[in-house]
């Protein structure tokens, strides 16, 4: 084989192995900005439940949110609501034992508390194993207290019943403190 | 059960990257059998045999394994599998192109009757070790379930390792201590890290760094709150009690046990490496990972201070100034070091005498004893008669001349002289690869090892148990400690120390240690990726979920 040939194959080779890693690259890129695909299924499905809402309105905007601390709306409320309303989009940790931590808001209630079977784990001597819980409602999110011993702050507000949570105003259960972003 | 909870991940994208994995998968596999292509193309001009028995074996083994992951972990990280075929099978394409040029030399090397070093690449056996790697792989990934399902019968997950910390703890003191058990232990190329079971080789090392990750795993989850916020402030620095600074200050001198046991100094900054991420990993407090750097600076300086441990001052003194210990240097107590190479009198001097001494006991009727002395190397002889510490550089120094020869873009596979070196294709494969594939190539081999490490760190965040986090971590951090620890050492970043590079270097323990690590991986990030079960009816206060 002549020295030009094998100079190319040479060059070929490191090419193929750059291309290697630059498709896994490519690959972990998908995972953090979404995939093509995966972006149109999406905007696909919202749309679908946009039009679902239209021609029939959940029973769980109907209900008074006082009615049952644990057994409450659990059918996952419009996905267009936090899309197309602008609402907040994630649950930030900003301060504690899992900062940094961040959960998509998709309509399902988020539980807070030290039990292992709540969203957020919070190992925080000062939260009760079933602390608090947010869910949304009417393409808002409302947190509501479930009988804490040390109480949850919506800001420097305790939370006696449900409220509201605006996006950036900080929640405090014990020493963790989560916010709401777009 | 885990109800509400589940129902919503951390922030994960959650589907299945499958078709990425598999895609990822097949283009490693054209790596592969585009590498053993190369090496055939550059010697003979034509494709290789070669290329059908190991490229192929290593396919078959690959596809076996993605459907296995398939089956048990679906959502598993997509970059982990084939990241790891990529380097296992970049690395035995060079084994099998160093076993092709030194098997001949090797040959004729016994027909002439000359003394032959013990191993040499073996391409065979590297395949072997890698199905039973890969078999591994299978296994584990088979018989760990979900750790959403500790419950059930028969269960293994990661966290069950949990359960049993402190007898882990043990195993891996008793797997580190194995090799200096007489009997069991062996010493291969002045190391004593070796066990030989039934024939084979065994590093129980390797394994012992899996089971130490676990180990510290389980015990900083009970001790990080106390070992984060109990303590005396002095200055910038949180000092923590003293029995919470116990187990680092055992397990620091533990290391400096095994570092003065086995003549082994990678391994043990390896741990103590270990140990100190982790305890950051866990308490996230800058101060221990001060008091770990702090602690290791004392070793180092303690240990070149001991007379006894010459050995590591003249590694730190070859690291500095390689070129006196050239074919054999000799390390004087007052810090000269006097060469002894084949061109020197003391080494000429000292081959006569040692000739002479040699036919003095064959004449007496010692041939046993003739022949060991033959096998003595006359430099080392002169230096020991001389007082010093022998020791020889030229290892280092031509995997710097092939890293030199490489230069950027390599001189193309097959095409280079890497077998020069000794120990190619084990702990200085990398510098092989330098010769071989240039800077850029190198490039690539270090980006995969990121990636790796990367998707693990990611693992490890997104795992929602504190002991999985820690274990991924920790798991994550010694991979890429190995890596540093050893490519620094064959590119004289940081004084050498023997570690195995891992899935490039022959060698079934480290091989089998490494699958299973990322057996480990795929399942944790399984569960850290999986989507959480869906209620089946809307409301109510007992829920019915699927958790399939």
């Amino acid at each position: 084989m002549s020295d030009f040939t094998l100079t190319l194959i040479k060059l070929a080779f490191l090419a193929v192995l750059w291309l290697f890693v630059i498709a896994a690259v490519g690959v972990i890129r998908a995972d953090l900005f979404g995939s093509k695909a995966a972006t149109k299924a999406a905007s696909r499905a919202a749309n679908r439940a946009a039009r679902a809402v239209q021609q029939r309105p959940p029973k769980a905007a109907a209900r008074p949110p006082q009615g049952a601390p644990q057994g409450a709306p659990q059918g996952p409320p419009p996905r267009g609501g936090q899309r197309g309303g602008g609402g907040p989009s994630k649950l930030v940790v900003v301060q504690g034992e899992r900062t940094g931590t961040v959960i998509d808001l998709t309509g399902v209630p988020i539980t807070i508390g030290r039990a292992n079977d709540s969203t957020l784990i919070v190992t925080d001597d000062y939260a009760s194993s079933r602390h608090a819980r947010l869910y949304a409602q009417d393409g808002q999110w409302i947190v509501e207290d479930l009988g804490s011993t040390n109480g949850t702050y919506l800001g420097r507000t305790k939370v006696t019943r449900p409220m509201p949570v605006p996006p950036g105003v900080p929640i405090r259960i014990g020493k963790t403190v989560i916010e709401l972003r777009k | 059960m885990h109800a509400l909870g589940e129902q919503i991940r951390a922030q994960i994208p959650y589907q299945r990257r499958n078709a990425a994995s598999l895609a990822l998968l097949v283009f490693a596999m054209v790596l592969t059998l585009a590498a053993f292509a190369e090496v055939g193309l550059a010697r003979d001009g034509s494709i290789p045999g070669g290329l059908f028995g190991y490229g192929g074996g290593l396919v078959v083994m690959a596809l076996i394994a993605y459907a296995v992951q398939l089956r048990f972990a679906p959502f598993a990280d997509p970059l982990l599998l084939p990241l790891a075929v990529a380097l296992n099978g970049i690395g035995m394409a060079m084994i099998y192109r160093l076993d092709l040029d030194t098997s001949a030399d090797h040959k004729a090397a016994e027909i002439a009757g000359k003394k032959v070093l013990k191993d040499a690449a073996d391409a065979p056996g590297q395949l072997i070790w890698t199905f039973v790697g890969i078999a591994l792989f299978v296994v584990a990934i088979a018989i760990m379930r979900d750790t959403s399902k500790p419950d059930a019968k028969l269960s293994f997950t990661p966290k069950t390792a949990q359960r049993y910390t402190y007898m882990i703890g043990l195993g891996a003191i008793i797997m580190l201590l194995l090799p200096i058990v007489p009997g069991v232990g062996a010493e291969i190329n002045g190391a004593r890290v070796w066990i030989s079971v039934g024939g084979f080789s065994v590093q129980p090392g390797e394994f012992a760094k899996l089971m130490l990750v676990a180990f510290f795993a389980g015990y900083l989850v009970n001790k990080r709150q106390a070992m984060s916020l109990i303590g005396k402030k002095i200055g910038p620095l949180s000092l923590p009690r003293a029995r919470d600074l116990g187990p680092i200050v055992v397990i620091w001198l533990f290391c400096l046990g095994v570092l003065f046991m086995q003549k082994d100094l990678g391994t043990a900054l390896l741990y103590f490496g270990l140990f100190v991420s982790m305890l950051y990993i866990a308490t996230q407090r800058v101060s221990w990972v001060m008091i770990g750097v702090g602690l290791l600076a004392l070793a180092v300086f303690v240990v070149t201070l001991l007379p006894f441990m010459q050995h590591v001052n003249q590694r730190i003194d070859i690291w500095q100034n390689p070129k006196p210990y050239f074919d054999g240097g000799c390390l004087m107590h007052n810090g000269k070091v006097v060469p002894v190479n084949p061109n020197t009198d003391i080494f000429k001097q000292a081959k006569v005498t040692l000739e002479a001494k040699a036919q003095q006991q064959e004449a007496a009727g010692q041939k046993a004893t003739a022949m060991q002395t033959r096998l003595v190397g006359p430099g080392w002889w002169a230096c020991t008669k001389m007082g010093g510490e022998y020791s020889d550089s030229a290892q280092l120094m031509k995997g710097m001349f092939a890293l030199g020869q490489g230069s950027v873009l390599g001189t193309g596979l097959g095409q280079g002289k890497p077998w020069l070196t000794p120990l190619s294709f084990s702990d200085f494969i990398f510098d092989s690869m330098g010769e071989e594939l240039g800077l850029t190539g190198l490039m690539t081999l270090l980006l995969m090892y990121a990636l790796i490490v990367q998707r693990g760190m990611k693992t490890a965040v997104a795992a929602r148990d504190p002991y999985l986090k820690l274990f991924a971590g920790g798991v994550s951090f010694v991979l890429a400690l190995q890596v540093f620890v050893i490519v620094g050492g064959v590119t004289r970043l940081i004084p050498l120390t023997g570690l195995t590079t891992p899935f490039l270097s022959q060698g079934g323990s480290s091989l089998m240690a490494n699958w299973i690590l990322i057996a480990i991986l795929v399942r944790m990030s399984h569960d850290a990726r999986k989507p959480a079960p869906q209620a089946i009816q809307d409301e109510g206060m007992t829920q019915i979920v699927s958790l399939r």
